[in-house]
Order: structure tokens, then C-alpha cells, then sequence
């Protein structure tokens, strides 16, 4: 009895300041692993899985000195552990291997799409946070109404229906029947070499230099893919906005704030909404990190010059190393991203970030 | 209901019995309360519907396709419109039907999610009643791998694999399943969770039983019921990333009629010959769309503490 | 002075069963004075109290021969109205701080929002008032309260908030709906005093809601009894003793005394014809 009191005490009586050291450090360990793991997969993938990679990267009618040498440098008559520690230091020092494709270093080439990707991502999100909100909210405001039915069915749409095939018949629509939007890539040719991007992101930099017109012909060509990915973000995040704020509205706190005399507006968009908010800023993250993986498709319908087309491309003629860096950077994003919103989570609840 | 004056009670009554007299009478009272509960919901009905379609459709293909699938008339009937004498759907730019191409492809279809949910769900099964049951370092280790696999996207990881193993309709089946897993082992383990310490698991462990067998006897059955829900709620994201890969040319090889593949071969008569590409995507959003309303309906059914929300 | 009349008040649900009354034809008027309403839960006592707040569920029906208050037709005036009385004029103290304040809101805010509503003033003055009202309810420091969270501060003092949110526009009319129900046994008559006293200084109208006879009986002027949506007995708190209802009786037999035999234990009776 003795003996076990100060374990107790020592296990209880920590210090609010080592107690959160602790949780960031397993917060850490956690990621870490979780990319460490990551890297272990696309090493499986690109190493094991192919009965011989050196062949999968010079093809089978190479001849046999060809097809040794490239095993030596690959290194691949080493152990597997020997080779796994190879892979990991340059993966980790961004050394992806050498596209066959481009003849670029991957690290070099997935520099140059990755704006274009996370551009489209971006505007996709806010189009499908901007519309996806108000709808959830209104639909749980007004449940079981004709509203809210048509809110659960354009989710469920979005939900079932096949992005690429939704991409080319929207093409076929607003581009060759309306002629509203351009086609295909991000700026027109006209553009493209009079304009010089400084961050990669058009839109921006259009703003930045003061180019309207410029800014215009960006706009016409991101809108009807960053719309299509809008969609299916629309879909998760008026799902999830909904059952958050039924539940927020069946709080306490609800009828306290109309026993206060607040209007209905106020205690909707202001009081439910903001607590809604909190769990909300999740469901917004991960559906962004979720259009990256979408726009693998998009970008394919639209020729959009991003990783998702990039990995496409490589994909068809067998470019394994581009492949996998891709995999690779967009697997970091994604833990990234759950990073930031647990980070953001802790922010915004109060009860938390004290 | 009728004037009879009848002792023994009616069907519907032996169902709803609050003392069930066997354990028969209670597990078919259980469901019928469920399905009662489901056939309310009249979305869930109409997804029940399109699912069972789609089955008849692929097990009678060989009956009710009006053409061969994969045999088209070059020389008479490349790319006729909807609506042209004998087909309905029109044809593609091989002659070939497109009703009967739909119609032989919801075979594939049938075929990829079966085949994915038969090799993803057991083994999120047995991973997550694993590490749910044993706890400590085996739980930890087991719900990283887990953690890693979920932090890939989906699509992605598939594509990466896909590329390795090489395209082909078994590759993307694999590929698929391998990626599919993780969520029914969270969903396991959590159940497992909830009645590791009850009283009756501990009974039986006290009758000797093995972890092996409390583990395979008494958690797995258990878990199976919110398993279902899942597994049918993620059939339509199965179906779109199965499309998504036969779009880009790594799934079902040609000329077998994948809905997927399909669209990415009619993806150069978009302009003019719409319905090319036009009536597989239909296919493929209809048949998600029956699974999503499915599983909606299974999870308000199965749990109506959440239902409507 | 008549506050409040209450004449034959129902507020019904419909449901998939049917039409539920929740309360059927309550009637009582209130001066400035305090009255209690007791009774089980599922009484009605509580849809009494939200009907007057006008915080009844929109799918509810409430109908009355009279609703007025300080000579408003609370049924034929406009929501928008309604709502202008509501944290003005007539206040409403919920039962649990933990759940009816806006816990991702500062205490200080919350009050500051009252405030904010119905009177036009600067944020300053708005301190000024919540850092006043905050000292009323007897918050040694209201500097540190007014930027606290709902969740740092305890049960009891978060009632308090909750009483200084409602009370800061100065109400005439106040309905506590279990108010320390939730609370610790010692913090529940710290809070019953802050009550007490701000009831008496600023001369409101206070319904009491409660399950607790003894409670009421001890803190009001007069009790109303409530059965299954029915007032089924009213008297003044000093003749309890003198009860002739029978679930009246039955709720005082459940009070234990000190000294008595308790065996066997009173059990409350419920008779069907009480309902009609």
C-alpha cells in the first residue's frame, strides 16, 4: 500500500505543462511512423511488388548487360533491408529517382505541377465549402422539408456519380454547346508565353501583375473542373454540416439564446453554426485532401498540367519513379493536412486549447 | 382482421411476441422488426430495387441482351444514335450494342465489388477483432498499419499498385481490396472494444474457451452487423474507383464491356456521339446511387438513434 | 397588479400516435410575487413555462382563452415582438449551465449579447453592465469571469452566469425551469439566496418550476400543483398541511421527518381519474 501511493501520485499529480509534452510527443510519434510507413508501402510497391523492377524501368526487349546494369544502380542485388535504408534516405532528402518520361528528376518535375494541383484544389473547396455550408445548415434548419430532400439528393448525387464521366458531359456542355468556359489546360496558348508565374498559382499571380485579362482567361479555364470538384466536396460537406447542426440545434444552449430575445438568423448562423464550426473545420480538411486525390481524374478530362495528369501520364508508359513520388507527395499531403486540422481543431474549441 | 375466431395468433404477432419461445422465433422477430423499420424508408426501398436489378440483370445477361456484346455490325451500325431500329441505347464506334454492353458489364460490376468486399471485410474483421481483443502492444502495432494504410488516399495507393502488379480486372480487384480494408478494422475493433469486458465473454473464458475461439465464435459475429452497413455504404465508392481505373486503362481490358473502360472509349465521340460515353456513366452513377441509398436505409434500420441525421 | 393572466392554457403535440396534451387547460394569474408550479416530470409543468416564454416547439399548437402579460396578448401579438419581450422583459433560467450556455462563447460575451440586443449602447457601457451584473450575483471577480469559458468555471457559478445573463435588461417577469436541479446540494441554496434577493430587490414576478415540493414550498408565496397537464390543486405554501388533493398528499408523504418510522415507504399513488 505504501509503495503504491507515490506511483499513483507521480501518475496523476503530473504537471499540466509535461502532460501536453507528452501528447505532442506521441503526436509526433504518430506521424512520423505514419510516414515512415508510408515510404515502406511505396517501397513494397515499387521494389517487391514487380517480378523486376530494373526490366519495368528499361522494358523487356532491353539487352541483358542494359537490364544488369541498371540493377546495379538501382542496387538491387542488395539486401532488401540494405535497399529499403537506401530508398528511405533518398526519399527523404526529396531524391525520387529520374523520370523516364521527362528525363527530369521526379522531385524537379512534380516542383513544377504541384501548384497547378493545389490551385485547383483550392478553388474547388471554397466552392464546395461556400455552397456546401449554407445548404447543410438549411436543410437541418428546415428538416424534412422539400429543401432538405433536395439537399440529401443532390448529396447523394454527388456521392454515386462518376467525377470523369460528370467532367466530359459538362465539357460537352458549357464548352462546345454554351461556349462559356475555355479548353483545355490552365491559360490560354495566347498567354502562355507572355505570362510568367511567380508563385505557380495563376490566379495570384494574374492579381499580382495587375493582368485582368489575363486573370479572366484563368478564371474560364480553373472554374468548370475546380466547379466539378466543388460538387463532390458539396456533397460530404452539406452531409456533414446538416447532422452537425441538428445536433447543435437540439442543445440547451439553443433555447437559452431565444430566451435571450435573439432572432432566429443570430442563433442559427452565429451560435450553432459556430460551435458547429468545430468539427466542421475537419470534414473541410479532409475533403480537400480528398480533391487532391480527385483531381487525378479531373485533370485527366481537362488536361489540367497537375500531378493528377502527371501521374496519369507516367502511369501509361510505365514510369514507376514518377508514379511513386507522386504517390509519395500526395500521401504527405494528405497527413499533412490531417496535422493541420487537428491543430486547427484545438484552436478553435475553446475546451481544448486551455 | 377476419371474423375467425382463431386461438393460435397470427405471423405478424408471433414475430412481435415480447417472449419468444425460441431462439429461431426471436432472431426472425429481430428482422422483421428491422425490416419494417427499412421499408418505411421508401429511398431505401427504391436502392433496394436497383441492387436486386442489377443482380437479375447480370445473372439473366445471356437472356436479356438483345446483341452480341463484344461482336458489332462494322459495316451497318457504327455509332447509331438512341432509339435506332434494334437498339435502344445505340451503338458504339464498333457497332456493338450498348444496352448489351451495359447489360454484360453490370456482370463485372457484380463481380468486382463481391470479390473486394469477400477479401477487404474478413480481413478488417480479423485485424480489428484482433488487436480490439488482445490490447496492448498487439492493438498498437496492428492499428498503425492501419493508420498508414488510411492515410493514403484511396485512389492513389490503387492507381500505385495497379501500375506495379500491371492493369488487368484482377489486379484492380486486389489493388482495390488492399486499400479497402482499414476502415472495417477500425469499425471492428471498436465494437470488439465495447464487449471485451462483458459478462458473457468472460463466462465463456471461464468455461476454457481459447482466444482463438472467443475471438472467432463470439466477437465475429458480433461485429458483423455495422460491418454490413459499411461494407454496403462503401460498394459505390468501390464501383467508382473500379470505373475510375477501367477510365484510365488499368482495370478491365478491352473488349470486355467495363463501364468504366467503356466511357473512356467512347471519351473521343463526346462531342458528337454523346451517348457513347453518355450511357455507361449513367449506369455506373444509377447503381452507386442504389447502394448508397441502401446502406442509408440498412444504417437508420439497423440504428435508429441516428436515423435522419 | 396583475403581471400575468393564464387562462385556460393547452399547448398539444402531434405525433405519429396521435395528438399529445402535453398541458391541458392551465389557468393562474401572477402579480409580483413568487409561484411555484411542482409536479413529476412529464406534468407539463415545463411546456407551461416555455408557452408563456413563447419558446414552444414550432410544431406544437397552443391555444388559450387568455395569455397576457402586463396587458399584452402574448397570442395575437407578432414573433417579432414576442421576441422583443424575450430577455427584456420576461426572462427564462434553464437547469443546467453545463448545456444552456454557449460553451465555445465567453461568460462576458453572453452577457454583453443580452445587452447588445435590446438596448443600443456602446461596448463599453455593455462591460460596465455585465461586469455590474456579474458582481450582483456575487462574483468575487468579474474582471477574470467576464473572459472565462463556460466549461472553466463551476456548476454553481456558471448558474450564476446563467442568472446574470438573464437578469442584465432588468425583466419583470422571471421563470426558473428547475434551477438548481443540477447543481451540488451546497451550491444550491448559495444560488437559491443570489435568487432570492435579486427577486425581491428589483421587485420581478418569478415561477418557480420544480419537482421539489419542499423547495417550493419554502421559497414561494404560493404553489401550484400540476398532474398530467392538469393543475389539480393551487394553495399558498403556509397551508400545505392543508392539502386536499390527494397526489398533493401523496407528494408531501414522500418528505421524509426526521424521527418517524419509515417502513414501510409511502408510495406515490397515481389514479386514472385524477387525469379527466
Amino acid at each position: 500500500m505504501s509503495t503504491a501511493t507515490p506511483i499513483v501520485k507521480g501518475r496523476h499529480g503530473r504537471s499540466r505543462a509535461s502532460r501536453r509534452l507528452w501528447s505532442v510527443l506521441g503526436f509526433l510519434v504518430t506521424v512520423v511512423t505514419t510516414f515512415l510507413g508510408l515510404l515502406a508501402i511505396t517501397f513494397f510497391i515499387g521494389r517487391v511488388v514487380p517480378i523486376d523492377p530494373a526490366l519495368a524501368i528499361v522494358g523487356d526487349r532491353a539487352p541483358a548487360h542494359v537490364v544488369e546494369r541498371v540493377r546495379e544502380e538501382l542496387g538491387l542485388n542488395l539486401p532488401l533491408w540494405q535497399q529499403f535504408f537506401i530508398y528511405l534516405k533518398q526519399a527523404l532528402t526529396g531524391d525520387f529517382g529520374t523520370s523516364v518520361l521527362t528525363t527530369h528528376p521526379v522531385m524537379e518535375d512534380i516542383k513544377r505541377v504541384f501548384p497547378a494541383t493545389v490551385e485547383l484544389a483550392t478553388v474547388g473547396t471554397i466552392i464546395g465549402a461556400m455552397f456546401g455550408v449554407p445548404l447543410g445548415v438549411l436543410a437541418a434548419v428546415k428538416r424534412g422539408s422539400l429543401i432538405d430532400q433536395l439537399v440529401r439528393l443532390i448529396g447523394l448525387i454527388g456521392y454515386s456519380v462518376p467525377i470523369f464521366w460528370l467532367g466530359l458531359l459538362s465539357l460537352v456542355f458549357f464548352y462546345a454547346k454554351l461556349q462559356w468556359v475555355a479548353f483545355p489546360g490552365r491559360i490560354d496558348i495566347v498567354y502562355e508565353y507572355t505570362f510568367t508565374p511567380v508563385t505557380g498559382f495563376f490566379l495570384i499571380d494574374a492579381i499580382m501583375q495587375g493582368e485582368w485579362e489575363i486573370f479572366w482567361d484563368v478564371f474560364r479555364h480553373i472554374i468548370l473542373p475546380a466547379s466539378l470538384l466543388g460538387y463532390v466536396s458539396l456533397a460530404y460537406i452539406s452531409r456533414m454540416t446538416r447532422s452537425f447542426m441538428l445536433n447543435e440545434l437540439s442543445q440547451e444552449y439553443v433555447i437559452a439564446a431565444r430566451a435571450k430575445g435573439l432572432s432566429e438568423a443570430r442563433i442559427i448562423w452565429f451560435h450553432a453554426l459556430r460551435n458547429a464550426a468545430v468539427p466542421l473545420i475537419t470534414v473541410i480538411a479532409l475533403s480537400y485532401a480528398s480533391l487532391l486525390e480527385g483531381s487525378v481524374l479531373t485533370e485527366t478530362i481537362f488536361s489540367w498540367p497537375g500531378l493528377g495528369l502527371y501521374i496519369t501520364n507516367s502511369l501509361q508508359n510505365a514510369d514507376m519513379n514518377a508514379v511513386l513520388g507522386g504517390t509519395i507527395i500526395i500521401g504527405a499531403v494528405f497527413i499533412g493536412i490531417n496535422v493541420l486540422s487537428d491543430i486547427l481543431y484545438r484552436l478553435l474549441d475553446p475546451r481544448t486549447s486551455r | 382482421m377476419s371474423g375467425t375466431v382463431n386461438s393460435s395468433p397470427s405471423l405478424r404477432e408471433w414475430l412481435l411476441s415480447d417472449r419468444p419461445a425460441s431462439r429461431r422465433q426471436a432472431r426472425l422477430g429481430r428482422a422483421y422488426v428491422i425490416w419494417r423499420r427499412f421499408s418505411e424508408n421508401r429511398l431505401a426501398l427504391a436502392g433496394l430495387l436497383i441492387i436486386l436489378g442489377l443482380i437479375v440483370v447480370a445473372v439473366f445477361a445471356g437472356q436479356l441482351a438483345p446483341h452480341d456484346p463484344t461482336q458489332g455490325d462494322l459495316r451497318y451500325a457504327r455509332l447509331l444514335p438512341p432509339g435506332a431500329e434494334g437498339y435502344i441505347l445505340g451503338t458504339d464506334d464498333q457497332g456493338r450494342d450498348i444496352l448489351s454492353r451495359l447489360i454484360y458489364g453490370s456482370r463485372l460490376t457484380l463481380m468486382v465489388i463481391i470479390l473486394v468486399a469477400i477479401i477487404a471485410a474478413p480481413i478488417g474483421l480479423l485485424v480489428g477483432t484482433v488487436a480490439g481483443y488482445a490490447g496492448g502492444w498487439v492493438d498498437a502495432v496492428l492499428m498503425r498499419i492501419t493508420d498508414i494504410f488510411l492515410a493514403f488516399p484511396k485512389l492513389v495507393l490503387a492507381l500505385a499498385l495497379v501500375a506495379a502488379l500491371g492493369p488487368g480486372i484482377e489486379n484492380a480487384i486486389l489493388a482495390i481490396a488492399i486499400t479497402s480494408w482499414p476502415p472495417y478494422a477500425r469499425i471492428a475493433r471498436a465494437e470488439t472494444m465495447t464487449f471485451r469486458n462483458s459478462d458473457f465473454i468472460h463466462a465463456v473464458k471461464l468455461m476454457g474457451a481459447s482466444p482463438i475461439r472467443i475471438v472467432t465464435l463470439h466477437v465475429m459475429p458480433l461485429c458483423t452487423s455495422s460491418l454490413v452497413v459499411r461494407v454496403t455504404l462503401d460498394m459505390a465508392g468501390i464501383i467508382l474507383i473500379a470505373a475510375g481505373l477501367g477510365f484510365l486503362g488499368l482495370g478491365a481490358q478491352p473488349p470486355l464491356p467495363e463501364w468504366g473502360a467503356m466511357i473512356a472509349s467512347g471519351r473521343r465521340f463526346i462531342l458528337d456521339q454523346w451517348w457513347v460515353a453518355g450511357m455507361p456513366g449513367f449506369a455506373i452513377l444509377v447503381v452507386s446511387l442504389g447502394f448508397n441509398l441502401l446502406g442509408d436505409g440498412l444504417r437508420d434500420a439497423l440504428d435508429p438513434k441516428e436515423a435522419g441525421q | 397588479m396583475t403581471l400575468l393572466t393564464v387562462d385556460n392554457l393547452k399547448v398539444t403535440f402531434p405525433t405519429r400516435t396521435g395528438r399529445v396534451e402535453a398541458v391541458r387547460g392551465v389557468s393562474f394569474t401572477l402579480g409580483k410575487e413568487r409561484l411555484g408550479i411542482v409536479g413529476e416530470s412529464g406534468s407539463g409543468k415545463s411546456q407551461t413555462g416555455r408557452a408563456i416564454m413563447g419558446l414552444t416547439p414550432s410544431q406544437a399548437e397552443i391555444t388559450a382563452d387568455t395569455l397576457q402579460f402586463s396587458g399584452l396578448d402574448l397570442l395575437k401579438i407578432s414573433p417579432r415582438e414576442r421576441r422583443t419581450l424575450r430577455g427584456k422583459r420576461v426572462a427564462m433560467i434553464l437547469q443546467d449551465p453545463k448545456y444552456s450556455l454557449n460553451p465555445v462563447m465567453t461568460i462576458g460575451r453572453q452577457i454583453v449579447e443580452t445587452l447588445k440586443t435590446h438596448e443600443a449602447l456602446s461596448m463599453k457601457e455593455a462591460r460596465q453592465r455585465a461586469l455590474a451584473m456579474l458582481e450582483a450575483v456575487q462574483i468575487r471577480d468579474p474582471e477574470r469571469v467576464f473572459d472565462l469559458y463556460p466549461h472553466e468555471v463551476s456548476g454553481g457559478m456558471g448558474q450564476r452566469a446563467m442568472i446574470a445573463m438573464m437578469l442584465v435588461c432588468g425583466p419583470e417577469l422571471l421563470i426558473a425551469d428547475e434551477p438548481t436541479s443540477a447543481l451540488d446540494v451546497t451550491v444550491q441554496l448559495d444560488v437559491l439566496k443570489i435568487l432570492d434577493k435579486l427577486v425581491a430587490e428589483r421587485g420581478m414576478g418569478l415561477i418557480f418550476i420544480s419537482h421539489d415540493l419542499r423547495l417550493v414550498s419554502s421559497f414561494c408565496d404560493r404553489v401550484l400543483v400540476m398532474y398530467a397537464g392538469k393543475v389539480v390543486e393551487e394553495l399558498p405554501s403556509a397551508d400545505l398541511r392543508n392539502a386536499k388533493h390527494p397526489y398533493t398528499k401523496g407528494l408531501l408523504n414522500c418528505l421524509p421527518t426526521i424521527g418517524s418510522d419509515r417502513h414501510p415507504l409511502p408510495v406515490l399513488e397515481r389514479q386514472a381519474e385524477w387525469r379527466l
